[in-house]
């Protein structure tokens, strides 16, 4: 097990820091479905942490959960040492929050670079009269937060799609360029469901290759969903693994490899 | 030999051409690049400044003089000074492939020795850390972009910028060691090496010195008429010749801008925005913008279609002639004019050709039809034949003289005679010094007397002057009975068909010719598209007998026109077979360049060869490839072979 104190140093001496979000006895019901019972784990500064699990186990409800899109009936979500009230998804976007979704939920008729600065629109704060004018604060807000989707732009090497609209990319690219939005609002907590779901192994390569990218370039906190355990295991600092809405493991990847429970998940085990 | 150490103009080495510019013109832009969306701009004070700052750098981590300094990326500003710089110090810049597998890159470190290595990203710091156990003299390395290299062990590497920014603190103590080593340079210092990708055997380096680049620079600027204000796009690989001259001879000499893309795959976008007045792409670009241009007009409306066919009809009857300012009716220049309003002037925009003035092609033959295409559009496009070894130009077509079939006429300052076997030779300012470390190769290419051997078999056209090369000497061979075996010839004809990419005839030795064949994915795709037919892979594409009945269709035309010329009319190709892979540079099959590499095939598929002759009408086979990351994995595949119809032809007097 880890230790408790703060933070630690992996393997390939990143430096991992106390806890960010911390999960308390979090249960969620939608009408008589308990989605998610009473299940607790942390995620700490700088770590990639992975939710796995077969399907209907809870994954998405829970990150939906971090996200602040469900509100949990029971249990406590604390962000950053404060206990969280529920909040509007802008209030979230503020916070630091970014995510990307199951299936792609980007503006199919825009440029990737229009879908990429709606990431920024947190940060534009001049008036629409400012905004319709162009002079001024508007513009050069609008400078400032080109330059940060460019640098994102280049980060996830979509230079030469920047003007393509969405509709016309292969689901791959799609899925970077939902990645990109998420990046441009520059967040402290990144939420990835399902990032390589449909993707082919050289796309799978490609998007971990981002991941760990992003994770190192910009210490950027990650908590992500995925299917396939072989990116999993290779990509994640921590694992929690989830079954029928109950927490069934959690520890590296290692640990969790070897733990029978979820071995029994995986492989099927009739449950009682 | 009578040359002076500086040459006539008194600037002997590319660094005395930086200075001179920063001073004369320093506010004039000298490179620019796009990233983050926007052409970031150096003037060539700020070059100057840049170059020198790293080369103090590179001064204070320990180059010396005659070092090797190996540069591995894409065309970067940044690795464009980096050349410089190492000149600055004395050392000579080796550019090398960025695409190099880690073997190919091994071979050519060691064989130079080369002590330092500037690589662009993480991705050649790997491939050079990969080998460094085999790379005895390899010291330090200086990378570009510090993506994902943060955490590395920086005992060997330092980060360009950091290095530059060590070399302007130490500036006073070192300036003056820098000023004396440049100052040493002359004309007979080697200004770059150059490895040739070779068709056959190991790399070989060849040195080029500061009079072969900066003559040749100035005699082919002089020639084309370029000027300080000209614009390129620098795309080619660094490690190429004609990159070096363009991108660092002609533009050092006459102080162009050199503009770098975004990225491989932004070029179109940034050939558009840049609108280059001076431009060289070898064949295959041409070829697959004309591909793509035609496959966008078959989705055109009908009304641009129709417009687009009339007027490029049109064209292809007067334009050439305009273009080479022959007498053209005044209708017809009308017409023409009405044309460029609606079709060419547009359509050369999009593919950002607009301001070509001077635009070049050499490296393989271009198709009559393609070459024909940008010509008659008023793209004042010429074809030129050359080597490393020769500092590129050996042949290059005026303007007014241009034509499909030749190379033109003997470049400025350089002669050019046929040998008794038909192979070409040249001498000239631009010839080099030597094969590095390998006096044996040396003696073989270049006799005592300057002249350089080719390899190409050609001859001059009595009437015009201009040469024209038919194949590699060494290609060039016999059938069995005796008639002559000019493969490339035959290849030629057939690549001009949109549908094929890339083929290989064998025949040497034999009775009769057999072919290889590779389709061209994007066109016969395309086609498939269009005519409904359903394919998985590349492979089953290849394998489709309406493919192949399209295929066997382009042999049987070739062969037609083959059998007109009475030298060469033993070459058609009597059976052929579409490869169930593409040929390859990381297979060995393609060089670097993606020429050929006729022997290798011939070895590697040899059950297929073999199946060509003995006339068996189908064969199953299993080929290793190689994927990108250095894997290897088999596919398998079962080929139809199938017979072309050839034309007979009456023995004349064959020898």
């Amino acid at each position: 097990m880890l230790d408790q104190a703060e933070g630690y140093t992996t393997a390939d001496g990143r430096k991992i820091g106390g806890t960010v979000m911390d999960m308390r006895n979090i249960t969620l019901r939608f009408g008589g479905v308990e989605a998610i019972k009473n299940i607790s784990f942390d995620i700490r500064e700088g770590e990639i942490r992975a939710i796995i699990g077969p399907n209907g186990a809870g994954k998405s409800s829970m990150l939906n959960v971090i996200s602040g899109f469900y509100v949990p009936q029971e249990g406590e979500v604390w962000f950053r040492g404060e206990k969280r009230k529920p909040l509007k998804p802008f209030e979230v976007a503020r916070q630091g929050i970014a995510r990307t979704f199951q299936n792609i939920a980007l503006f199919e008729g825009m440029s990737v670079l229009d879908n990429v600065m709606t990431g920024r629109l947190t940060e534009m704060k001049s008036g629409l009269l400012s905004q319709a004018i162009w002079r001024g604060k508007a513009e050069r807000e609008e400078v400032a937060n080109r330059e940060i989707c460019e640098r994102v732009i280049d980060f996830l090497e979509i230079q030469n799609i920047r003007k393509t609209p969405v509709s016309r990319l292969p689901y791959g690219l799609k899925k970077r360029v939902e990645l990109a939005r998420a990046l441009a609002s520059e967040p402290k907590l990144l939420l990835l469901d399902e990032p390589m779901a449909g993707m082919n192994v050289e796309e799978k390569e490609d998007m971990s290759r981002f991941i760990l990218s992003v994770n190192d370039e910009f210490g950027t906190t990650i908590a992500l969903i995925e299917h396939d355990m072989g990116v999993v295991m290779d990509l994640s600092d921590r694992v929690v693994v989830m079954d029928y809405g109950k927490k069934i493991g959690d520890g590296t990847p290692d640990e969790v490899r070897n733990n029978q429970e979820v071995i029994d998940a995986y492989l099927g085990v009739s449950h009682d | 030999m009578g040359y002076s150490s500086k040459g006539d103009s008194g600037f002997a080495s590319v660094p005395s051409l930086l200075r001179r510019n920063a001073a004369e013109f320093g506010s004039k832009s000298a490179y620019r690049e796009k990233e983050f969306g926007i052409w970031q701009s150096w003037t060539w004070a700020n070059t100057e400044e840049e170059i020198q700052a790293l080369a103090l750098g590179m001064l204070a981590l320990g180059v010396n003089r005659g070092d090797f300094v190996a540069i591995i990326g894409r065309n970067r500003p940044h690795l464009y000074w980096s050349m410089v710089a190492a000149q600055m110090c004395g050392a000579i810049p080796v550019p090398l492939y960025q695409d190099a597998v880690a073997e190919e890159m091994a071979y050519v470190l060691n064989h130079c020795g080369a002590r330092f290595v500037i690589a662009a990203d993480q991705e050649q710091v790997d491939k050079v850390l990969e080998i460094q156990d085999q790379l005895p003299d390899f010291e330090q390395m200086i990378y570009l972009d510090t993506r994902g290299l943060r955490k590395y062990d920086h005992t060997r590497l330092h980060e360009y910028a950091s290095l530059q920014d060590q070399g302007r603190s130490a500036s006073a103590a070192i300036k003056s060691e820098l000023a004396a080593r440049e100052a040493e340079l002359t004309y007979d210092h080697t200004c770059v090496m150059l490895y040739t990708s070779g068709t056959t055997g190991k790399p070989k380096g060849v040195v080029l010195s500061n009079r072969n680049i900066i003559e040749t620079a100035k005699a082919s600027s002089e020639f084309d008429g370029l000027a300080r204000g000209e614009e390129v796009l620098a795309y080619l690989p660094m490690a190429w010749v004609g990159d070096f001259i363009f991108s660092i001879g002609q533009a050092y000499w006459t102080g162009f801008c050199v503009n770098c893309p975004e990225s491989e795959e932004t070029m179109g976008t940034d050939l558009r925005e840049i609108g280059p007045t001076y431009y060289f792409a070898p064949p295959r670009v041409f070829e697959t913008q004309l591909t793509n241009v035609m496959i966008r007009m078959e989705d055109a409306g009908r009304l641009k279609k129709r417009m687009f066919d009339y007027f490029m009809e049109h064209a292809r009857k007067v334009g050439g002639s305009i273009l080479d300012a022959k007498s053209v009716s005044t209708l017809d220049r009308l017409k023409y004019s009405l044309g460029e309003l609606l079709i060419y002037g547009p359509l050369k925009n999009t593919l950002g050709f607009s301001r070509v003035r001077v635009g070049y092609t050499a490296g393989e033959a271009i198709g009559p039809e393609i070459f024909d295409f940008y010509r008659s559009m008023g793209i004042n496009l010429k074809q030129l034949y050359g080597q490393t070894e020769a500092s590129v130009f050996i042949t290059q077509q005026p303007d007014g003289e241009v034509r499909g079939d030749t190379v033109g006429v003997p470049s400025p300052g350089v002669e050019v005679r046929i040998g008794d076997n038909g192979e070409v030779y040249y001498r000239g300012a631009g010839t080099f010094v030597e094969y590095y470390k390998n006096p044996e190769s040396t003696a073989d290419t270049k006799d005592p007397e300057g002249w350089v051997a080719t390899g190409d078999a050609g001859f001059f056209e009595p009437d015009t002057g201009h040469l024209r090369i038919i194949d590699r000497a060494k290609d060039v061979g016999k059938l069995a009975d005796g008639g002559m075996f000019a493969p490339k010839y035959v290849e030629n004809k057939l690549k001009f068909y949109p549908n094929i990419l890339e083929t290989v005839v064998f025949g040497a030795g034999k009775d009769r010719c057999v072919a290889f064949i590779n389709i061209d994915m994007s066109a016969v795709g395309n086609w498939a598209e269009r005519n409904n037919i359903a394919y998985s892979s590349y492979q089953e594409l290849a394998g489709h007998p309406r493919v192949l009945d399209t295929i066997q269709h382009h042999v049987e035309e070739v062969n037609a026109s083959v059998a007109l010329d009475p030298m060469l009319s033993g070459c058609q190709v009597h059976r052929f077979l579409v490869l169930h892979k593409e040929l390859d540079a990381d297979d060995g099959e393609l060089t670097r360049t993606r020429k050929v590499r006729r022997k290798i095939i011939g070895e590697k598929f040899e059950d297929l060869v073999n199946a060509l002759y003995d006339g068996s009408e189908s064969i199953y086979t299993e080929t290793e490839v190689t994927y990108e990351d250095g894997r290897k994995g088999k596919i398998s595949a079962t080929l139809s072979l199938r017979d072309a119809k050839v034309v007979p032809v009456q023995k004349l007097a064959a020898e």
